[in-house]
């Protein structure tokens, strides 16, 4: 079972206080850490875990800056074989619909039995690149999915709906899946793992490799184009508690007890 | 006459509230732009969802197929495909929801239309089309335009907009069209519907909660909170990521893809506030929320918020509380 996962390079912000940069239309990203979309590590360990089971390799692509390779290595100690760095200035600016074009046209030199990718992305949470880069490629796609079972030429996954709730499909191989969180425990890195990820090579294709021209690529192949970025206005402000530890424990008890909560 | 379309959503019989969301939101945009407001329905044995649709829109497509029983991605991109191509609606809305994600991206690269998701707000604006949408879990928002186009869609974030009925019913028109699919559909099946596993803890019948997220940052962590929970007579829930790493079972978590809850009292610890967690919390009678962050977006839900470690007020709470008891006692 071949299997090429799709990774993005992205900010950690969930506990960020984040600004605005100079350009009004992006996040000031100086002093964020940077690591592999959340999403995307479930699927890498998803590939990873059929690899050990089924046999077959695991191929990780990202688009991005000299930097992404930080993540691809990543992905190298934790299972996968080989990595593909797809680095073009002329990407800059894609959104999501340009991000599938740039994979599809990477992918489609690729063999392969199925793709993951994660379900969004913790930046743009736009959920698009892994159902478009199957309908480019022309293969069947699930997304949202918490459960693969690997069967002849077919695959039963489980699609998370809402409230608890899931349904079982069963789709045609070769696939795409995105995945969502929880689908399993990604592993952590060993230190054999790190060391042999450092001799393994990261193959780097830009524009002229894949088949595209300038027009299909960053802001002029893209559906979006971000007019500004903002801080969403406040609708209803908590009243602040303001204090030392203890002051402000007193204070969340005293509105406890007016409320008969205590 | 231009159209707007909304695909409706449902399942096991039930409308789903993204759907009276979306056309209440498609009414307003119909009016200021002069175009007509279609509802659009795939199903089996629908009708009687039909005439609910016909109150908020002018015209309601229907589209009966036993192969439309269970929402299939592939046979309603396959119906849609048709019906947008024959109707050239100006835009199409469909929910952000797991049905939703599963089919809008595919269909609009199919045919090329440009599309956003997750829109919290969208507008024709001089001739452009512009939608809002939030980046980095909802920290910041960004108005984006659209590619120029004939033709867009986008999918739309649940409670974004809120659903009314109009003044006076649409009385709109009820068109079956005849179903285009002529084969079964074999790239994707559905089987089943999967239930939850039936949980120990109701979250839904607790009269207080205290809520974790990130902030607890080690699962070495959780007893410390649980140690408050129980002082305070709460049940401890979590948002997702609790869950994902197994911290918490499924049946703590509140959001949209968990339990919604409305109790007396909603303590969020280190939680940020994504959308999908507030959708599951934000009726509760009293927030109270802590969180390094000052500009967490849970602050703009919360009644009460501290901006500080929760280590620090955690027990700070707790021996308050174990205090005025004994003060009671």
């Amino acid at each position: 079972m071949d299997i090429i996962v799709c990774v993005k390079h992205v900010p950690e912000t969930a506990e960020a206080e984040l600004k605005i940069d100079a350009s009004g239309k992006s996040i000031d990203k100086s002093g964020l850490v940077f690591d592999i979309n959340e999403w995307d590590d479930y699927a890498l360990e998803e590939a990873v875990r059929i690899k050990e089971k089924f046999g077959g390799t695991v191929t990780a692509i990202t688009i991005g800056p000299k930097d992404a390779d930080s993540t691809l290595r990543k992905c190298l100690a934790r299972g996968a074989d080989t990595a593909i760095h797809l680095m073009d200035p002329k990407f800059e600016g894609s959104d999501a619909f340009a991000v599938a074009k740039i994979l599809c046209g990477a992918i489609k030199t690729l063999h392969f039995d199925l793709i993951l990718t994660g379900a969004q992305a913790g930046d743009d949470g736009s959920a698009m690149v892994g159902p478009i880069l199957a309908e480019l490629l022309g293969i069947p796609h699930a997304t949202m999915v918490k459960k693969i079972e690997l069967g002849t030429g077919l695959a039963k996954v489980n699609r998370e709906l809402e409230g608890g709730l899931e349904e079982q499909l069963e789709v045609k191989l070769p696939a795409l899946f995105a995945v969502q969180t929880g689908i399993n425990e990604p592993r952590y890195v060993s230190i054999m793992g790190i060391r042999k990820a450092m001799q393994k090579e990261i193959k780097v294709m830009g524009l002229a490799d894949i088949g595209l021209t300038e027009n299909d690529v960053g802001l002029a192949g893209s559906w979006l184009n971000v007019e500004k970025m903002y801080v969403p206005p406040v609708e209803k402000q908590a009243e602040f508690i303001k204090g030392n530890p203890d002051e402000i424990a007193a204070k969340i008890v005293e509105i406890l007890k007016s409320r008969g909560l205590i | 006459m231009a159209e707007l379309f909304v695909l409706a959503e449902h399942r096991q019989g039930q409308m789903r509230d993204t759907t009276f969301e979306m056309l209440t939101k498609g009414r307003e945009i119909a009016e200021k732009t002069g175009a007509e407001l279609t509802a659009v329905l795939l199903g089996k044995d629908v009708k009687e969802h039909a005439k609910a649709l016909s109150e908020y829109a002018k015209k309601v497509l229907l589209v009966e197929d036993a192969k439309l029983e269970n929402f299939n991605s592939d046979a309603y991109q396959k119906v849609l495909a048709k019906l947008i191509k024959e109707h050239k609606p100006r835009l199409t809305m469909i929910g952000h929801t797991s049905y939703g994600v599963e089919l809008a991206p595919r269909l609009a690269a199919s045919l090329n239309l440009p599309l956003a998701t997750d829109c919290i707000d969208l507008a024709f604006e001089d001739d452009a089309f512009v939608v809002t949408r939030q980046m980095y879990g909802g920290k910041v928002n960004v108005k984006a335009k659209l590619r120029k186009s004939e033709s867009y869609m986008v999918t739309v974030r649940q409670a974004a907009f809120t659903a009314q009925k109009p003044a006076s019913p649409a009385n709109g028109q009820i068109i079956e069209v005849p179903s285009p699919l002529t084969e079964e559909i074999t790239t994707k099946r559905f089987i089943q519907y999967v239930l939850p596993p039936p949980g120990g803890v109701d979250i839904t019948a607790a009269e207080k909660l205290v809520g974790i997220g990130r902030g607890i940052k080690d699962q070495a962590n959780v007893p410390v909170v649980e140690d408050l929970a129980k002082t305070l007579g709460a049940v401890l829930a979590c948002s997702r990521p609790i869950v994902d790493k197994g911290w918490l079972p499924a049946d703590r978590q509140v959001g949209s893809s968990g339990k919604t809850v409305k109790p007396k009292l909603y303590i969020a610890l280190g939680i940020s506030g994504a959308f999908q967690h507030v959708l599951g919390m934000k009726n509760s009678d009293l927030i109270i929320a802590v969180n390094k962050d000052p500009k967490a977006p849970i602050f703009s839900f919360s009644d009460y918020g501290v901006v500080e470690d929760m280590f620090k007020i955690v027990p700070a709470l707790k021996n308050k509380i174990i205090e005025i008891r004994g003060q009671k006692a």
